[in-house]
């Protein structure tokens, strides 16, 4: 698009602003080109309007698990029946209010699947008949306290020990995932200082290029990964040639760059919802068979996803340790000045690394998109980005087994921290929380090299 | 600079000085008569390599003492460890410096200034986006605007600012900067600009000024004039400890020479018969030693590309360290 | 006329609105941090969100404002202890990564349905619950107060409106021409009796200004029994009593630390400055005005957790950069100019795009889309921002 090299003599700055634009939105336009009619469905969520609307949004089920085909209706605040909806695949409903006030909704528990309930609310929310209270402010989007959960939840669960298996299991399969992406992030933070945060919107890319390549466009899906992949890399290579060298050239300090890594990932991220909307979009409609091993059920794709992983990381492993590029690159990440010194074109490496890194992030987007989200929507990256930091930093920054290990680590943490007694998203948190007592004893991280600093 | 007077009789005169010095050994790590600074066994490695290996010094109080050696000799790293900017491998295993009595193995770099010890870097670090005169007022010690709680009240400090301000301009005029005081640092030359941090360092009144490699990429004219400078820093009664490679400067002004190789002190005494050391040579004059190693211009190409990677190992070094 | 009048009182109406006055503050914080002393702290919406927890679970534990204030700066204080400990001897992004991580933490803790008695999980502390005892403190009554026969909550006639408006350009215009002949008859005659009629009379015609903008450009009452003008004379306030702290601080030796920090650790450290305890000085007093005002930027609405995540502190940096870091009044005309310029696009997108291009929604994400690439181009074209001084930072370090 815009990115490709114009002639000598038209100013830089034109160069890195077309450039910026067409990194963003080119992707996204060739995705959108296709995906007219997905984007119909899901144009109805409701948007607050300062001081005139609200809003009342939730979903029944999950993110992961919606639940579809379920009557949901608005209650108003003296009890009359405003509105009913039903529920579609994504578990939505979406109710507009022009007054503030306290409003109710109601659950039709006919409509539920059989084997779910709803969870009772808690007491200040609950309503006459079962109803869930929701107090409405002019401009705001409230979500109810609404839930559900299995009829069978607690009888005769898992064992503890099979509940650990389990988790153990699917902390390989995440740890793996975040692998993808971090080996990528270490590499550019090792090569060029940058801590890139922009570097998670590579990952939905990911996720959103293979939605509209295999779901919207009918591609096979392992043909759609590949060719997902080599366009994430070519994103990576764009954006060093058209953005990150000028700026390197420019002279533009590493903070500077970080906080355009930072108003990147904004602008990527809106422009996600902005061509695909704010809902989940699944790559593949159909699900994958369960394979059982002993205690742990996890999908057949999940294991090839994990397979491919370790492939993917394996290559990169043996590129650095055994190929001469991968020497250049080392040695670039050790020291650049001295690298260039001895005849390397770092830039060519810098260049070779955002490519590999970008490609990276969106196969690991494609793959968390299949075996661990369920889709992927324009937030999917940004969830995982700080645990992408912490892995890059728990192995120590710049070094990409660091990462690999790291990413492992993390991923094992956060899918053993539920049943090890951490609620909800807060098993995010503990990987950031044992991040953090890392830095403290050890801030050079797990594999780094102690640098004296300061 | 009426405060430094821990001058004692004779050491504007070269001859007394001379004397003084004439009954240390010249030997590597010899005791010296009056010494500010005392390091034991201080090693550095970095991965299998040692950087720094040095079993044993002292330095004179009161004198011009200069640190030479080949590069990669550990110059500056040792400059570092003994400044608390870097720690010693072997810390907690022997290490031991002292300065003016005060033990130094634990303490940080702000302290080691603060006993009195301050040193410029090789890569100047004059803060660009500052005032000359900020720069120079940041010197100074002991401000009372310093401190947080007292920093809202411009009357509790204001009389001292005046006097810091009228410290630093007085030191500005003695380095001819005076007319450049509200330009900003990044504006200066190189040679300005180690004039402007060696200024800086006085601001903190120290004893002992270490200066490492201070006239590296300063053009000649101004050299006489830096080195004017040090000695007159001495006939204060400073003492000054510094790094060089230029053999000329070493031999005008400094009245004892140490020598660095590979990590070790090889070599101590008067610049002359340290130059005529056998040790010496081979390790530090190595093939060259027929020729003026003080002229840059004899350099072969080997040895220019050898200190262009030096200096950006070193460069690379420090915004991997410090930078960020 | 129309559509552009409520397009100009949507803008005005963000531009004064408390919320923006309460992100001034917290960019105000972040200035400190990041413009004065360099730290990257990247979670300044972790702070704010500390206060606002801190000032309202406080108040409805029956803990009278004052102390509840004080509380939440104090937690905030706590915070900065925690983070700076491990990571302000380290090199800059670990400082980066565990302010994000720890914001992140505590919006997820907050959301926690087992704290849901103190936090109200992921519903929040409504807003009635604890904004009472701040209500109460109005002198001006109940929302109701009105200037000659203009008042603040309904919209007047668009003759009125447009009049007000003239009012308010025919001041600023007087503003310009009387801060000029100042300026320029200043240097002059420097004597003190002539100089304090203009000094008067910018002050009034500043007055006029506000009121007339105001008062052109009513806002209804935002969705709580809070009096807007109370609101925003205590918001603004707090805006203005900062950056009045910060000029103290900053012109000090104190302050002159702080940029030498900036410029290079090393130097200060070689001076015998204890550069640690500086920074973390920095970081706590960042921070506090960061708590600060995130317990503004609840007393309109209710504590939330995810309104106060990530986007927030990154929509503070870009405040920062478009006012101009390392300036004291930046921050403040940053986030002005930052609130009522995404409302202006959203609204000009809205008015003037058709639906079938970009709808309603469309055009919210296109106007955050278009906050990215601002941030982007500030950061790379004028990184000096809108006050900052070019000569500045001509000199890269």
């Amino acid at each position: 698009m815009k990115a490709c090299p114009r002639p000598p003599g038209l100013r830089r700055r034109t160069t890195v602003v077309g450039a910026l634009l067409g990194l963003l939105l080119a992707p996204l336009v060739l995705l959108v080109a296709g995906a007219g009619s997905a984007q119909a469905s899901v144009a109805t969520l409701c948007l607050a309007q300062p001081e005139q609307t609200a809003c009342i949004n939730g979903t029944v089920g999950n993110r992961t698990n919606p639940v579809e085909g379920v009557e949901v209706t608005l209650l108003g605040p003296d009890g009359a029946e405003i509105e009913s909806q039903t529920t579609e695949a994504d578990g939505k409903f979406s109710f507009q209010v022009e007054e503030a006030g306290e409003y109710a909704v109601l659950v039709d528990p006919e409509t539920l699947p059989d084997d779910l309930e709803i969870l009772e609310p808690a007491p200040r929310f609950q309503g006459p008949e079962g109803s869930i209270l929701v107090q409405v402010r002019l401009g705001q989007t409230v979500a109810p306290d609404l839930d559900v959960r299995s009829v069978d939840y607690d009888a005769g669960g898992a064992s503890f020990g099979d509940q650990i298996a389990q988790s153990i299991a699917q902390g390989l399969r995440l740890g793996l995932l975040l692998a993808l992406a971090s080996v990528g992030l270490s590499l550019i933070y090792g090569t060029t200082g940058l801590s890139n945060f922009a570097h998670a919107e590579q990952v939905t890319l990911g996720g959103m290029v293979a939605y509209g390549l295999v779901n919207v466009g009918g591609l096979n899906l392992w043909l759609g990964v590949v060719l997902t992949t080599l366009i994430c890399a070519a994103t990576g290579y764009l954006q060093d040639r058209g953005l990150w060298q000028p700026l390197r050239r420019r002279g533009l300090g590493l903070t500077q760059m970080m906080i355009v890594t930072i108003g990147l990932s904004l602008a990527a991220q809106y422009a996600f919802q902005f061509f695909v909307g704010a809902s989940q979009q699944k790559v593949v409609v159909e699900t994958f068979d369960v394979v059982e091993i002993g205690p742990v059920r996890l999908t057949e794709m999940s294991f090839v996803a994990m397979g491919i992983s370790l492939l993917m990381i394996g290559l990169v492993g043996f590129v650095l340790l055994r190929t001469r590029i991968g020497q250049a690159t080392r040695a670039v990440s050790d020291n650049p000045a001295l690298a260039a010194a001895s005849g390397i074109d770092v830039d060519k490496i810098i260049r070779l690394v955002w490519t590999a890194a970008a490609g990276l992030a969106g196969l690991g987007g494609v793959l968390y998109a299949l075996v661990v989200s369920n889709g992927i929507r324009w937030d999917t990256g940004m969830q995982i980005l700080l645990l992408l930091f912490a892995a890059v930093t728990l192995g120590g920054l710049g070094t990409a087994f660091g990462a690999f290990v790291g990413a492992i680590v993390i991923g094992l943490v956060v899918e053993l921290a539920g049943p090890l007694g951490a609620p909800g998203d807060l098993k995010y948190a503990v990987a950031l929380v044992i991040l953090i007592l890392l830095l403290m004893v050890r801030p050079q991280g797990l594999l780094g090299r102690a640098v004296r600093v300061g | 600079m009426s405060e430094q007077t821990t001058a004692t009789a004779g050491h504007a005169d070269p001859a007394a000085r001379r004397q003084m010095m004439s009954q240390v050994d010249r030997i590597p790590g010899s005791a010296k008569p009056d010494p500010i600074l005392r390091v034991d066994h201080i090693q550095r490695r970095f991965g299998g390599m040692m950087a720094v290996d040095v079993e044993h010094l002292e330095v004179q109080r009161g004198i011009i003492t200069a640190l030479i050696g080949p590069n990669g000799a550990g110059k500056t790293t040792f400059f570092n460890l003994i400044t608390g900017f870097d720690r010693p491998t072997s810390a907690g295993k022997g290490a031991h410096w002292a300065f003016d009595g005060a033990t130094l193995d634990k303490t940080s770099a702000s302290s080691v200034a603060k006993a009195g010890m301050v040193r410029t870097f090789q890569l100047t670090k004059a803060l660009s986006r500052m005032t000359v005169m900020d720069n120079m007022m940041l010197g100074a010690k002991d401000q009372g605007g310093e401190s947080l709680a007292k920093a809202m009240f411009r009357p509790l400090w204001r009389q001292q600012e005046r006097e810091v301000r009228h410290k630093a301009e007085e030191l500005l005029d003695r380095f001819k900067l005076l007319e450049k005081r509200d330009d900003y640092a990044g504006s200066l030359s190189g040679g300005q600009r180690k004039l402007l941090e060696m200024a800086r360092a006085l601001m903190t009144d120290p004893s002992m000024i270490m200066l490492d490699e201070p006239m590296a990429g300063v053009n000649p004219a101004l050299t006489q004039s830096l080195l004017g400078h040090i000695q007159s820093l001495r006939d204060d009664g400073m003492t000054v400890l510094f790094v060089e490679h230029d053999m000329h400067v070493v031999q005008h002004i400094s009245d004892w020479v140490v020598v660095m190789a590979e990590g070790r002190i090889v070599a101590e005494g008067p610049a002359d018969t340290v130059m005529a050391d056998k040790a010496v040579i081979d390790a530090y004059l190595g093939a060259h030693h027929e020729t003026d190693l003080g002229d840059d211009a004899l350099l072969d190409e080997g040895v220019a590309a050898a200190l262009e990677l030096e200096v950006a190992e070193e460069e690379a070094a420090r915004n991997q360290e410090g930078e960020r | 006329m129309d559509t552009f009048l409520s397009i100009l009182n949507s803008v005005v109406s963000e531009a004064i609105a408390p919320d923006t006055a309460a992100v001034a503050i917290a960019v105000i914080g972040l200035n400190i941090h990041f413009g004065f002393t360099g730290l990257l702290n990247i979670g300044q919406a972790g702070y704010m969100l500390l206060g606002a927890y801190g000032m309202a679970i406080s108040i409805t534990h029956d803990i009278p404002l004052a102390l509840a204030v004080l509380i939440g700066l104090v937690i905030s204080l706590i915070f900065s202890l925690i983070l700076g400990l491990p990571t302000l001897k380290l090199r800059g992004d670990y400082l980066a990564i565990v302010t994000i991580s720890a914001a992140e933490i505590i919006r997820y803790t907050g959301r926690l349905a087992a704290f849901e008695d103190f936090t109200g999980g992921s519903q929040g502390i409504f807003g009635k619950s604890y904004q009472g005892p701040f209500i109460s403190l109005s002198f001006l009554g109940d929302g109701s107060t009105t200037l000659l026969p203009l008042n603040y909550r309904e919209a007047g006639g668009t003759g009125a409106r447009i009049a007000g408006l003239l009012v308010a350009l025919a001041a600023l215009a007087a503003i310009v021409w009387v801060a000029k002949r100042m300026k320029s008859r200043g240097s002059d005659e420097p004597t003190v009796g002539t100089s304090a009629t203009p000094k008067l009379l910018l002050a009034v015609l500043s007055v006029v200004m506000v009121l007339a903008l105001f008062f052109s450009f009513p806002q209804s009452e935002p969705n709580t029994s809070v009096d807007g003008w109370w609101v925003r004379l205590v918001a603004w306030g707090l805006v203005g009593l900062s950056c009045l702290i910060v000029f103290l601080l900053v012109r000090s030796p104190w302050g002159r630390l702080l940029r030498g920090i900036r410029e290079d650790e090393d130097a200060i450290r070689s001076l015998g400055k204890n550069v640690f305890a500086i920074k973390m000085q920095a970081l706590i007093i960042g921070g506090m005005f960061g708590a600060l005002g995130g317990m503004v930027y609840v007393l309109t609405g209710s504590v939330q957790a995810d309104s106060m995540g990530r986007q927030l502190t990154f929509f503070a940096y870009t405040a920062l950069l478009l006012g101009g870091a390392a300036t004291i009044f930046g921050p403040v005309l940053g986030a002005i100019i930052f609130f009522s310029a995404r409302i202006l696009v959203r609204e000009m997108s809205g008015a003037y795009v058709p639906n079938s291009i970009m709808s309603d929604q469309q055009t919210e994400q296109f106007s955050y889309i278009v906050v990215g690439i601002v941030l982007v181009l500030l950061v790379i074209f004028r990184p000096q921002g809108i006050l900052g001084n070019k000569r500045e930072l001509r000199f890269h370090v």
